[in-house]
């Protein structure tokens, strides 16, 4: 049964095309839009355990890159596309080579991520070519050829593609040997330094790449909903949305920040649908994630391991 | 002996202002089994570190195959032929066996790669049995093969086993000991650091006692093996 779950995934993402309910489309897309900010925090954080507490900055970078050029410069979105995720991709490499020539690791370079996000908030809020803290508005003018959608379904499709590319990225990790490097310099960087494997170059390949995805949500978030502002872009809240998905889905995994962003979403909403009083659903959620991190460390992906080794363990003691 | 394969000389190294090598000599010669001998704490580990580029000495030099590396990054050392199998096995253990040993190879390329893995999957059978198995789900001797064959994966011309025999049992150390003399006779040379001071004196040709970051004994295997200093210090004898 657990085998065919994917199929089953699958087929409940493609299931709101079938329904006029914006409800229903809106739900399923900020869903898979989370699940995408999860694969790109996944891909450097979860396969290298590069943890960045401050990836809404490759995000901000993408939506502010897309609304920039076309406000200013009059570029179409869709060339935005591949110049946000370069943007995205080289904002990796200056911020992994700076942190990992410094030799910072774990909390060191969570807490570097984070002023890093930080710095380019307060940079947005101040400077005249990202109109401050009054943030940009992107001239509504739904088509297809400006990247804009009458129907939530057109943005939601295009959410699903980009996460499709995003789980390729990671199922390409899974299997190919630079992706062997990465966990290898996650599961220990002295035994992969003895390798000869590089550790600073590996690292940094990885936080430009996760950059890259990352800045293409900031894109598709530009586009769908038309104005950014520094704390859209950069706020600390995006970076932990990021982070808590594709935790409490199952770090390093394929399917993990998928998971991550149903669970989520799920609580949240049902939470807010079902009781008015004002802050329960917070604590709700709260609880629920405390409760998540305690009793499944590896996430919700993590559930099946170690049942199936166990399982295997007992044949072998047998 | 002229010309060393290895030649360490007044090494000093530490961390940070805690200095913990006051300037080892050593030398091991092309096809010699070396051994360094010392308790817990003497600097042995931070000799490794030190010789493998994964911490920067403050003085002396080491030479290996006539070249200097005293200031050269770990991947550089991997390259010329010094691999060290880190202490305490250090398998990945979320990789199958056949990614772990694949990664051995990653300074080599994939050119004779085929014909390496073949190689060490006749000397070690057991993991041709566990090619697709998680690292982490075997034994603490099957992982300890696995990161001597990870460590043969690189094509080494000096091999460091750091404290291999390290929580396994006196079975396992046995066939452990057996296996560093198999590869001996093939031809490597080999750097053993370990505690365990009879088995590593009974194979080796010459050892070397650390204490306190000095080199407080050295010599032949054998003459070590008589000497009343060390025979109180390590065996209780």
């Amino acid at each position: 049964m657990l085998r065919y779950w994917p199929i089953l995934a699958v087929v409940a993402a493609l299931l709101p095309f079938a329904s006029s309910s914006q409800f229903l489309v809106n739900l399923a897309m900020l869903t898979a839009f989370s699940a995408l900010l999860g694969q790109g925090w996944n891909i450097a954080c979860g396969f290298g355990g590069l943890t960045s507490f401050g990836h809404a900055v490759f995000f901000g970078i993408g939506a502010y890159a897309v609304a920039i050029m076309q406000t200013r410069f009059g570029i179409n979105p869709w060339l935005g596309l591949p110049a946000a995720a370069i943007l995205g991709a080289a904002a990796g490499a200056v911020l992994g080579a700076a942190a990992f020539r410094a030799g910072l690791r774990g909390s060191y370079f969570a807490l570097v991520t984070l002023a890093f996000a930080e710095v380019f908030r307060i940079l947005a809020n101040s400077l005249d070519i990202t109109k401050g803290g009054l943030g940009i508005l992107i001239p509504l003018h739904p088509s297809l050829p400006n990247f804009q959608f009458a129907d939530r379904r057109g943005a939601y499709a295009l959410v699903l593609v980009l996460l499709a590319v995003a789980m390729g990225i990671a199922a390409w990790l899974r299997r190919s040997r630079f992706g062997a490097r990465l966990v290898a310099v996650r599961e220990n960087e002295d035994a992969a330094a003895a390798l000869g494997i590089p550790l600073v170059r590996t690292k940094t390949q990885a936080l430009a790449l996760s950059g890259a995805v990352t800045a293409t949500a900031g894109v598709l978030y530009a586009q769908m909903f038309l104005y950014v502002d520094p704390n859209i872009a950069f706020g600390a809240e995006r970076s932990v949305e990021m982070l808590l998905v594709a935790m409490i889905g199952g770090a390093g995994t394929v399917w993990g920040p998928v998971l991550g962003a149903i669970v989520l979403h799920l609580i949240q909403d049902t939470a807010r649908m079902l009781i008015d009083t004002p802050g329960f659903a917070p604590m709700l959620y709260g609880a629920i994630l405390l409760a998540i991190i305690a009793f499944l460390p590896n996430g919700i992906a993590g559930l099946r391991l170690p049942r199936r080794r166990s399982a295997r363990e007992e044949v072998r003691r047998a | 002996m002229t010309d060393p394969l290895l030649s360490v000389r007044e090494l000093r190294a530490g961390y940070g202002p805690f200095q913990v090598l006051h300037g080892i000599d050593l030398d091991v010669a092309q096809g010699e089994i070396v051994a360094v001998l010392g308790a817990n704490g003497v600097g042995k580990t931070t000799l490794n570190r030190a010789l493998s580029g994964l911490l920067a000495p403050s003085g002396g030099t080491i030479r290996f195959g006539g070249a200097d590396l005293t200031r050269a990054d770990h991947a550089a050392i991997v390259r010329a032929g010094l691999i060290h199998v880190p202490e305490g096995r250090r398998v990945f253990p979320n990789l199958s066996v056949r990614e772990n040993l694949l990664l051995g190879a990653y300074v080599r390329g994939r050119a004779d790669r085929a014909a390496t893995l073949e190689r060490v999957l006749t000397i070690f059978p057991r993991l041709r049995e566990r090619l697709t198995q998680h690292a982490g789900s075997m034994s603490g001797g099957e992982q300890q093969m696995l990161a001597i064959g990870r460590g043969l994966m690189g094509q080494p011309r000096l091999l460091i086993l750091d404290e291999p025999s390290l929580g396994l049992s006196p079975r396992l150390t046995e066939d452990l000991f057996d296996l560093i003399a198999t590869l001996h006779r093939d031809g490597l040379s080999i750097l053993l650091v370990e505690q365990n001071v009879v088995q590593s004196l009974a194979i080796a040709q010459r050892a070397y006692v650390i204490e306190h970051g000095h080199v407080a004994l050295s010599g032949s295997a054998a003459q070590l093996g008589e000497d009343p200093r060390l025979r109180a210090a390590y065996l209780g004898l």
